[in-house]
């Protein structure tokens, strides 16, 4: 460690914060370009219909208005749909029913919420009032909203999938799955729902575009996790303009969680109008009713799981079938959400030898469904961890202990699900989160719960999940339209400080800290020494951007190989300074130093000898102190971890509080001990959300979004997290072999592990065996009266 | 239009407003002040928040016609030079932020908060108190630290 105090390890305070705190941040809607006009979207306001006309003659006439644009203007252009990245085969061989999805609705709209036409004008209200001028003549077709429902409804959302069904697909043994249920001693099967959520980004999505007619190129500024394949797909499937005449910058932004990985229609849109209003930037930036519309949700999914355990108490199988809702179209990445992200993870923490998972996509007339937050691994959990704890009960054993009789206790590990588990230690986390939880004074504090009117329960959930995102080829086989490497550029100033360029984006994650804390621990430099460069095409060359916990173990993994290669090189210029063999060149704590001698150089001196070339042959060594790496994971890292949940219930009102929290994760080893327990309590606040408060409803006769705002859906407020005292974290620690850091994703583990404890803990509490989130007041007394006359 | 004047981090400005127009837009476009933040249309996640008159609203729904002659505070006029508030210091201390999206209008309501309950602040009291405040990334856990510590050097 070169320096304990901004290295590798350290709780070190952002560096991104200053301009943060002091309202200098820069997001999309705080960029203003010269001449912009604004844009405003014009939404379907049915949930499946016909468009059978259009008549902008009015609006065009309205004050202010610079152009206005409808489906069959891009169709014109030939501007390229889009498109879902992942492709999945189905059982019987078949390829995915991928319906088209213009940036403009042309001929039908799919939900409420899908754009029809676009408004641009001198400001905002112009448009927004221009577009209320616009007359669209509908011809209202039945609709469909509820999953379970889709495939036996008499709507079909596309043409090219008759019973709405994207895909039906399946992994695992079926065969060998049914013979272990049928010598199983004891099968728990479960109906299990996983609600739609609405991923809420405080920043809502916003993008400027503009074409430059000098260069013929457009830019782009939008708020993306990931703008290098923000361009790629704007450039090879929209075929807007080659890459090189594209340039995608994603500023600050303001969280994602997944929401902000997909390519939008009207980030494209944006771009591609410019041109048409003669190259003037045009702007746009959603309000949080079009969030609620028109972002991709996450979940909803409808389950019916199994479980089989044989006379020991060992689990033998696992039989799940799934029903996912994708939505009215395939969104960028919705495909490997319900499939590779979720099937691969139901062999859970435990050694389970016979799996088999079959999954029905389907269109539904909503929002898009994708990635958020977990994307499938959170759905996984739930699905195992509700079984589990419920199998427990049923056999009367303690949850725990009975978690533990089938941990996977040797590594390597393969499931029966893809998934080939390096490192962990299941156990240990157990064991800390049961000391940490006072798992043993439970009785008591339940007592005193009930002294106060409260029903107490407690709730585990000892998730695992797979990121890192991931192996090129290994993805590439099951589907995936690109590689998911990533990469790295350092470059040296001739004063030593130095630039890391870095594919992935930060949007949260504090990446301009923790990755420069490598490099202070790499190089021996201050980290204040060290920028962070991301997110902007023209700069970076080219990413893969930050989702599924890559960030650290996939992004960091490029730089450490980069920076080897900058010591490699340092280390030749230092020999020929100090006239010494480059063998006998030792580099520590930014010193570089000759073997056996008092010969020494700092890395800052290197750096400039690099530059000057005074004192080493050039056509020997190359002048200049810059290198770059990509890099492609070996493996998915798997984080994994024990969470243990405490509720107390009211009698009266059925209103559930988390009375104790206590996460136990192992994420290898740990860049910045106080981002990583950031990052648990943000998930951990994400999935009490989705265990208590949240969920998108839409009315099932309508097709209306019900929970469009703030006001109907309900967001994780201060009071509704436990008490300071009450959320303890804690860290065991397995390196993860397959990086040099030695460390495993943690960006998704909260949301991932705390919905089934939190509802293990409630059903523990009022004594009911099937719940639905979100366990509202409403939900929770309806449980628990229907309880009371079952028992009358 | 209506001419409008007022005082944002103790410079007077002045301007041409539609009756119409909120004192959230005048603030981050007529000023050019982006730290202010808009994150819903219906006065509930206060990214907003700023200080009128010494007092905490939303400019998201205060009309800026509204605020003709008012003092009005912003995520800008905190610091005193390099000086940060002791608030915004808190925030970076406790890791009281991550996208920093709400964070100025966090930042502002907590100072509100402690100036109304005094530096003893309860967290029960805070936790009440910032229920009109949203933030999707922290889980609240380091801002109610923040808040309490920055209350102590306020």
């Amino acid at each position: 460690m070169a320096d304990t105090n901004t290295g590798v390890g350290a709780s070190v305070r952002r560096k991104e914060d200053l301009r943060f705190i002091t309202g200098k941040g820069n997001y999309t809607d705080d960029i203003n370009l010269k001449d912009q006009t604004y844009a405003y979207f014009l939404r379907s306001p049915h949930a499946h219909a016909t468009i059978k006309s259009i008549n902008t003659a009015k609006a065009k006439k309205m004050p202010g208005v610079v152009g206005i644009f409808v489906g069959e203007d891009v169709a014109k252009d030939k501007l390229g749909g889009l498109i879902c990245g992942w492709g999945i085969t189905s059982k019987d061989g078949s390829g995915m029913k991928a319906g088209p999805h213009p940036v403009l609705a042309q001929g039908k709209v799919r939900y409420v919420g899908d754009h029809v036409a676009v408004v641009i004008a001198e400001t905002k209200e112009q448009a927004k009032s221009a577009a209320q001028a616009i007359v669209v003549s509908y011809g209202v077709l039945p609709h469909v909203i509820d999953a379970a429902k889709a495939m036996k409804s008499k709507a079909q959302v596309h043409e090219v999938a008759s019973d709405n069904r994207v895909f039906n697909w399946s992994l695992g043994n079926e065969e060998a799955t049914n013979a272990a249920f049928k010598n199983a001693a004891h099968v728990t099967s479960m109906d299990i729902v996983n609600n739609r959520l609405v991923p809420n980004a405080m920043e809502t999505r916003a993008a400027i575009g503009s074409y430059e007619n000098g260069t013929e190129s457009y830019t782009l500024y939008t708020t993306s996790q990931n703008p290098h394949v923000a361009r790629l797909v704007i450039s090879a499937f929209h075929g807007l303009a080659p890459e090189h005449k594209l340039r995608v910058i994603a500023p600050d932004v303001g969280g994602g969680f997944g929401s902000k990985i997909f390519i939008y229609a009207e980030e494209v849109v944006c771009a591609w109008a410019s041109k048409h209003i003669g190259g003037r930037p045009i702007k746009w930036t959603g309000d949080r009713s079009e969030a609620f519309l028109a972002d991709a949700h996450g979940r909803d999914h409808v389950t019916k799981a199994e479980m089989a355990i044989d006379a020991s108490g060992k689990i033998t199988g696992m039989r799940v079938h799934t029903i996912a809702a994708m939505g009215a179209y395939l969104s960028t990445f919705s495909a490997a959400v319900p499939t590779y992200l979720y099937g691969t993870l139901l062999s859970g923490q435990y050694n389970i030898p016979n799996i088999y998972v079959e999954v029905d996509a389907v269109y539904t007339n909503t929002a898009p469904v994708d990635a958020y937050r977990g994307a499938g691994r959170p759905e996984a959990t739930y699905v195992v961890e509700r079984l589990v704890e419920t199998a427990a009960r049923e056999l009367k054993q303690d949850p725990a202990e009975f978690r533990r009789k089938n941990f996977v206790t040797s590594f390597p590990h393969q499931t029966p699900v893809i998934m080939c588990y390096d490192t962990g230690d299941y156990a240990a986390a157990l064991d800390k989160a049961l000391e940490m939880s006072d798992y043993k004074n439970f009785s008591k504090r339940k007592a005193e719960s009930a002294k106060n009117g409260k029903l107490r329960g407690v709730g585990f959930s000892a998730y695992i999940e797979a990121c890192g995102i991931a192996p090129s080829a290994a993805v590439g086989s099951l589907g995936a339209g690109v590689g998911l490497w990533e990469s790295a550029e350092v470059r040296v100033n001739p004063i030593g400080t130095v630039e890391i360029l870095t594919g992935s984006h930060s949007h949260g994650q504090g990446h301009e800290t923790t990755f420069a804390q490598l490099v202070s621990t790499k190089l021996g430099v201050d980290i204040n020494s060290v920028s962070i460069v991301h997110g902007d095409t023209d700069k970076v060359q080219m990413g893969m951007g930050t989702y599924g916990s890559r960030s650290g173990a996939v992004g960091m993994h490029a730089i450490s190989k980069a920076l080897d290669k900058i010591e490699a090189k340092a280390k030749r210029v230092a020999a020929a300074c100090m006239e010494s063999s480059v063998d006998d060149i030792e580099f520590k704590d930014g010193t570089f130093t000759v073997k056996g001698t008092d010969k020494k150089m700092a890395f800052g001196e290197v750096a400039l000898q690099a530059y000057l070339g005074h004192k080493f042959n050039t056509s020997e060594i190359e002048i200049g102190l810059k290198e770059s790496a990509f890099h492609d994971p070996a493996n998915f890292v798997f984080p994994a971890g024990v969470h243990i949940c405490e509720v107390e219930v009211d009698m009266d009102t059925g209103l559930t509080k988390v009375a104790d929290y206590t996460a136990v994760d192992d994420f290898g080893n740990l860049i910045n001990p106080m981002i990583v327990e950031g990052q648990v309590q943000g998930g951990v606040a994400q999935g009490i959300g989705q265990a208590l408060l949240e969920g998108a409803i839409y009315d099932e006769d309508s097709g209306q979004l019900l929970t469009g705002s703030f006001m109907d859906y309900n967001m994780p407020r201060a009071a509704n997290m436990p008490h300071i005292e009450n959320f303890r974290l804690g860290f065991t620690c397995t390196p993860c072999p397959t990086n040099p850091m030695g460390i495993k994703g943690c960006g998704e583990a909260g949301a991932i592990a705390a919905p089934p404890a939190v509802m293990n803990a409630i059903t523990d509490a009022i004594g009911v065996r099937d719940l639905p989130m979100p366990a509202t007041p409403l939900t929770v007394w309806t449980a628990m009266q229907s309880m009371k006359k079952a028992a009358e | 239009m209506s001419a409008v004047k007022m005082k944002i981090n103790g410079k007077a400005v002045s301007g041409e407003v539609e009756s119409r127009t909120l004192l959230v837009e005048f603030i981050r476009e007529h000023q050019g002040l982006t730290g202010t933040h808009v994150g819903c249309d219906t006065s509930q996640c206060g990214a907003c928040v700023v200080h009128v008159n010494g007092k905490a609203i939303k400019s998201c729904t205060t009309l800026a016609v509204a605020c003709e002659g008012a003092d009005v505070t912003t995520i800008e006029g905190l610091a005193k030079g390099t000086d940060l508030h002791a608030m915004q210091a808190a925030f970076k201390e406790h890791h009281g932020l991550q996208c920093g999206f709400c964070t100025p209008g966090m930042i502002m309501s907590a100072i509100d908060i402690v100036k109304r309950n005094g530096k003893n602040v309860s967290e029960d009291v805070i936790r009440r108190e910032l229920s009109g405040n949203i933030c999707r990334c922290t889980g609240y856990h380091n801002i109610v630290k923040a808040v309490q510590a920055g209350a102590q050097n306020m």
